[in-house]
């Protein structure tokens, strides 16, 4: 491969929560350096800091210790203008689609926001109804049957494929996509990785994918971390880690996937 | 050919809304599961996955209502019956059903222990408090969960376990039949496994008579059940032997389906996920030919207008098409 650029990395990151009795480190002194154009799987069981550490990467929570740099510049976003140029950059997809827009809000407010959140406040009308048109178009919906519509009048699928239009106008440098899939059924789930797929190629964007399902993670990523107890205790490309692993919670958790090529061994429980 | 716990004939039940408006959401299905056989629904969401299971325990409560067809559990019929003596006569004691957050069933101010009494004064009133605690114990050791569960609070039990609790508890009568609807899709991969271990087991020692279970993920239901039914739109669209229905589906609806199965094997990177365009129609009016036909990639002009009924292959399958068995997989093996 060419020489790749860093896009997002880290060095010795670390979430604590309480302290006393109930301190929990959640994510513990993790490194690593994510590729322009990569989509990285980072999987763990319940419990595992992978959630905290999506939210320290969006900077919706704050880091204990440790530095985060985003295109080899340490990230800053001490005031809320400096965090608002942050997002710019980095977007992120949440595991439950009903809970994830402003239910006052119409479907086209919802776009439009994005649009003029790329600086998009002075264009025409028709300009901005021909941008969401070809968002929605994107993600397989009709923008002429959403508009006037409000979110809970779409289905989880929809919700979700809105939600990847929205990506579709921001062009982020990186999204974090937490458990996309988890919450709609395994037919919906395959059009819904497609078209972040697609996202990729059509805006070359870095996908960091965050989930249990193992199987989803080999499918989608081009590297893939294991994530045990906050900590990465495997990383490498997605055919190394999950065709041969080394660590035994790796084993478990492919393990724990049902297969039908191969017999699932129900015993290791 | 074992003893047939549960037949269901033609069964047709509808919603109807506050508008008047009438919703069939499970179709003239007819299904028999026979002892220590299981059985797997498989289908989209708002296909009739759920709605079938309320139906086949007789539990009509409005906006559900009953409109056709026989429900035999292990010779009994139950169609028809006031659904407050199908909850007294049958539910627990033939028919157990474990929805989708079992666990929000417990009660958090009480232990697990009462719940168990509950359940089983229910039935017994006579039932006294030794030899109660005393049988759940046992049930839970065979089923692999630690009797100390029954005196702990429901708060103090991780999800996996309270799910596992609530099946133990369900099949404390010993069901004939047991039905499963998505009992794991709310745990992550390893409580998931516990959950499908216990189950199988419990169909294996003989504690339950037979199983129904119901999702949305095929690798499972593959792992689970012998046989699966697809559903589609309220209809049935394909049943067979689950291997069959895996790797050789007849029906384009189940072909779509299969096309969008992932696990973590080798060979699953260089095949392309198929999703099948479009999104299901609406049951307050079906189309009145197949209802399939819109999405269909080998749709004929007779699809739209005529409705399609079932047919049989000689190896025992059933599937809903107007093509012929060999018509399909010549179709198929042309892409």
């Amino acid at each position: 491969m060419a020489e790749r650029k860093v896009c997002l990395s880290g060095s010795g990151l670390t979430k604590i929560y309480g302290f006393g009795r109930t301190r929990t480190v959640a994510v513990d002194h993790v490194d690593f350096n994510f590729y322009e154009g990569e989509v990285i799987s980072i999987v763990g069981e319940s419990g595992s800091g992978k959630t905290t550490l999506a939210k320290m990467l969006l900077g919706l929570t704050s880091t204990t210790e440790g530095e985060i740099y985003f295109q080899g510049q340490r990230r800053d976003i001490s005031t809320q203008r400096k965090k608002l140029e942050y997002w710019k950059n980095i977007q992120a997809i949440f595991q439950d689609p009903f809970s994830s827009y402003n239910i006052f809000n119409k479907i086209d407010a919802v776009l439009l926001d994005c649009i003029n959140m790329r600086g998009g406040h002075g264009f025409p009308r028709a300009k901005k109804v021909e941008m969401m048109t070809e968002a929605c178009s994107f993600v397989n919906l009709k923008f002429e049957e959403l508009t006037n519509k409000y979110p809970f009048e779409l289905s989880g699928g929809q919700m979700q494929r809105l939600m990847i239009a929205r990506i579709f106008l921001l062009m982020p440098k990186i999204l974090i996509a937490d458990e996309p899939t988890s919450m709609i059924d395994a037919c919906s789930r395959a059009t819904i990785l497609d078209m972040l797929m697609g996202l990729r190629d059509e805006i070359g964007m870095t996908i960091i994918f965050i989930t249990h399902d193992i199987g989803l993670a080999y499918y989608v990523s081009d590297s893939v971390y294991i994530m045990e107890k906050g900590k990465f205790v495997e990383y490498g490309t997605a055919d190394e880690v999950i065709l041969n692993p080394k660590e035994p919670y790796t084993k478990r958790l492919i393990n724990d996937v049902p297969k039908i090529y191969e017999e699932w061994d129900l015993s290791t429980v | 050919m074992g003893k047939v716990l549960l037949e269901v004939r033609e069964l047709t039940t509808r919603y109807i809304t506050r508008f008047g408006e009438s919703v069939y959401a499970v179709d003239h299905v007819s299904l028999k599961v026979e002892e220590g056989k299981s059985l797997g629904i498989a289908g989209e969401s708002g296909c009739g996955k759920s709605t079938l299971a309320l139906s086949l325990m007789g539990y009509y409560f409005a906006p559900l209502h009953y409109m056709s067809g026989e429900i035999i559990v292990d010779g009994h019929n139950i169609s028809g019956m006031n659904p407050d003596d199908v909850r007294k006569a049958i539910l627990g004691k033939e028919i157990a059903y474990i929805p989708q957050a079992a666990m929000n069933a417990l009660n958090p101010t009480q232990k697990i222990i009462h719940f168990v009494e509950d359940v089983i004064r229910a039935h017994d009133p006579s039932a006294d408090k030794k030899a109660i605690y005393e049988r759940a114990c046992k049930l839970f050791e065979t089923v692999g969960l630690p009797p100390q569960v029954l005196e702990k609070y429901p708060v103090e039990l991780s999800g996996g376990m309270k799910q596992r609790t609530v099946i133990a508890v369900s099949v404390l009568l010993s069901p004939k039949v047991l039905i499963a609807d998505e009992p794991s899709s709310a745990l992550d991969v390893t409580s998931q496994k516990m959950v499908i271990k216990m189950i199988r087991q419990l169909l294996h020692d003989g504690l339950v008579g037979s199983l129904i279970f119901i999702t949305h993920e095929l690798p499972l239901l593959y792992n689970v059940t012998d046989d699966i039914m697809v559903m589609y739109a309220g209809q049935i669209v394909e049943k067979g032997a689950a291997r069959e229905a895996v790797f050789d589906p007849l029906h384009p609806y189940s072909k779509g389906l299969m096309g969008s199965i992932i696990v973590p094997e080798e060979g699953l990177r260089e095949v392309k996920l198929t999703a099948i365009p479009g999104v299901p129609p609406n049951l307050k009016n079906p189309p009145s030919g197949c209802r399939f036909a819109e999405r269909c990639k080998y749709v004929q002009p007779e699809c739209i207008v005529n409705a399609v009924g079932l047919r049989s292959t000689e190896g025992g399958r059933v599937y809903r098409c107007i093509f012929s068995e060999k018509e399909l997989r010549e179709a198929y093996r042309n892409g």
